[in-house]
């Protein structure tokens, strides 16, 4: 089992620990997740991702190389930009989500922990296949890289303290340079939360320094600051609308069912194109919804029914959401019963639970409003 | 941990104590604790026969849906509709506002069979 470098600090904290992604992760810190999670919306949370995996790409033909990996758009990036993009299949199905951000000279490119390994496979295995790519190089920079989120509505006010730059000026979706509490980052103004902040890349030897820092600087100037868990870290995911891969994407599932065409750009060419134009042509067979339920926590696996008890579909994630009082899931279902107010159920421990069709997200992202 | 010194105690974490002409029955702290934050509670019906070890309702966590078990054999004269309200109730207050449900018990010498608080607490304190 892997730790990260702050696992002593984790469990110094009195952190429930499990395992994720190969790595022992704290899930939640003793205030709870629920509050952990209204914390990141009232003010700032603290989020130790080191687990995430970090590849860079440079070398001649890599603009080329990342264009054809990728789904997303990805030619008209400047340095500085950071993208959301799907790493897909032939087949069309996903392979991981990750964060592609160009910086000069190289693309960074975040990627989940436990797809890590199969994703560097993937890229060598593209780089191989076309004399293009000879020139590109791929290299893991997971080991040396640490990376921490700093996120909520008073994470950029933190930042801008702390910092030799101004993070306040940095565009969403973003990143650059700076020094924070003295540590070099790479400063993505990026996040899986639905509130603003950023996500700092540093050398892996500064993780206790910058974390402890960054606490005890929002004590000291009066802005709550506070250690978040894998827990609520996946609760303000799923209010905000964004997935956790192996639940609304996996290697089983098209951008297409999970409502990721934006994320697909049809005008360039990129690696299981083919078989996404095929499925448009066809047409999906289920599609992503969220759903509301009264009477339980949807959990993953359900089945969900329409209301002659006819099955049309499976929960992939559900959960109580803090911010919005409501317990929610997100399942896959036929698309005729995939309109917001359609009536649905959830079957919890063998009952019927009412279910109603809801507009995701839950919670709109703060710098979407 | 804390345990309540006028409670009995059920391995699997439920307590029971004695509360007029009925027995209050609900989770222990070392169990709310082990479970975390409480989202959810699924309580039987009024008037509701059920037998010791029986499971009588669903503690539903931000991880998991657990099944709590009758410390005592009863007829279920009231339940908690404060926990139904605020579930968290049952993590704040495990052994007070946080109780579960009241029951008229049918065989009142069970609870001499329950571990008693030290024994209990030694037992939680293993795990």
């Amino acid at each position: 089992m892997n730790q990260t470098r702050l696992h002593d600090w984790h469990l110094a904290a009195g952190a429930k620990m499990a395992p994720f992604a190969g790595y022992d992760m704290p899930i939640s810190y003793p205030i709870g997740s629920v509050e952990e999670h209204l914390v990141t919306r009232r003010s700032v949370g603290l989020f130790d991702i080191d687990h995430m995996g970090q590849i860079e790409v440079t070398g001649a033909g890599a603009d080329a190389f990342v264009s054809r990996l990728v789904s997303a758009r990805v030619h008209d990036m400047k340095d500085g930009d950071a993208r959301y993009s799907l790493l897909l299949s032939e087949e069309g199905t996903v392979i991981d989500d990750l964060f592609v951000y160009k910086i000069p000279g190289a693309w960074w490119i975040v990627v989940n922990a436990s797809n890590r390994e199969e994703d560097l496979a993937w890229m060598l295995a593209l780089k191989g296949s076309e004399r293009a790519f000879d020139a590109v190089s791929i290299v893991d920079r997971s080991e040396e890289t640490y990376m921490i989120a700093v996120q909520g509505p008073r994470a950029i006010e933190l930042l801008d303290l702390v910092s030799d730059a101004k993070i306040s000026e940095l565009v969403r979706f973003t990143s650059g340079n700076a020094k924070v509490l003295g540590v070099p980052c790479l400063v993505g103004r990026t996040g899986y939360t639905g509130e603003d902040g950023v996500e700092l890349f540093f050398p892996a030897d500064d993780a206790v320094r910058l974390w402890t820092g960054l606490l005890s600087e929002g004590e000291k100037r009066g802005i709550e600051t506070k250690a978040i868990g894998l827990g609520a870290r996946d609760s303000l995911r799923f209010e905000a609308g964004m997935p956790l891969h192996g639940h609304e994407l996996s290697k089983e599932i098209s951008p297409l069912e999970a409502g990721f065409k934006w994320a697909c750009d049809l005008e360039k060419d990129f690696v299981g194109k083919a078989a996404v134009l095929r499925l448009a042509e066809s047409g999906v067979t289920r599609k992503l919804v969220g759903l509301s339920v009264t009477g339980g926590v949807p959990r993953e696996g359900y089945e969900v029914q329409d209301e002659s008890g006819r099955a049309v579909g499976k929960v992939v994630a559900g959960m109580f959401c803090p911010s919005v009082k409501l317990y929610a899931a997100n399942a896959f279902v036929e698309p005729a019963v995939a309109k917001s107010g359609t009536a649905l159920r959830v079957v919890i421990r063998g009952k019927a639970a009412p279910a109603v069709v809801v507009k995701r997200p839950l919670y709109v992202p703060t710098y979407r409003r | 941990m804390s345990v309540d010194k006028n409670s009995r105690y059920r391995s699997s974490h439920e307590w029971a104590r004695k509360d007029g002409a009925r027995y209050l029955v609900g989770i222990s702290d070392h169990a709310q604790e082990a479970l975390g934050d409480i989202v959810f509670v699924e309580l039987p019906e009024v008037g509701k026969q059920l037998k010791q070890g029986e499971a009588f309702g669903v503690i539903e966590s931000v991880k998991a849906a657990s099944d709590v078990y009758m410390p005592m054999s009863g007829k279920v004269v009231a339940v908690n509709d404060a926990v139904s309200g605020d579930p968290a109730l049952v993590n704040r207050e495990p052994y007070a506002g946080g109780w579960l449900v009241a029951i008229e018990a049918s065989a009142p010498a069970e609870w001499d069979g329950l571990l008693d608080p030290a024994a209990y607490e030694a037992e939680a304190g293993k795990e």
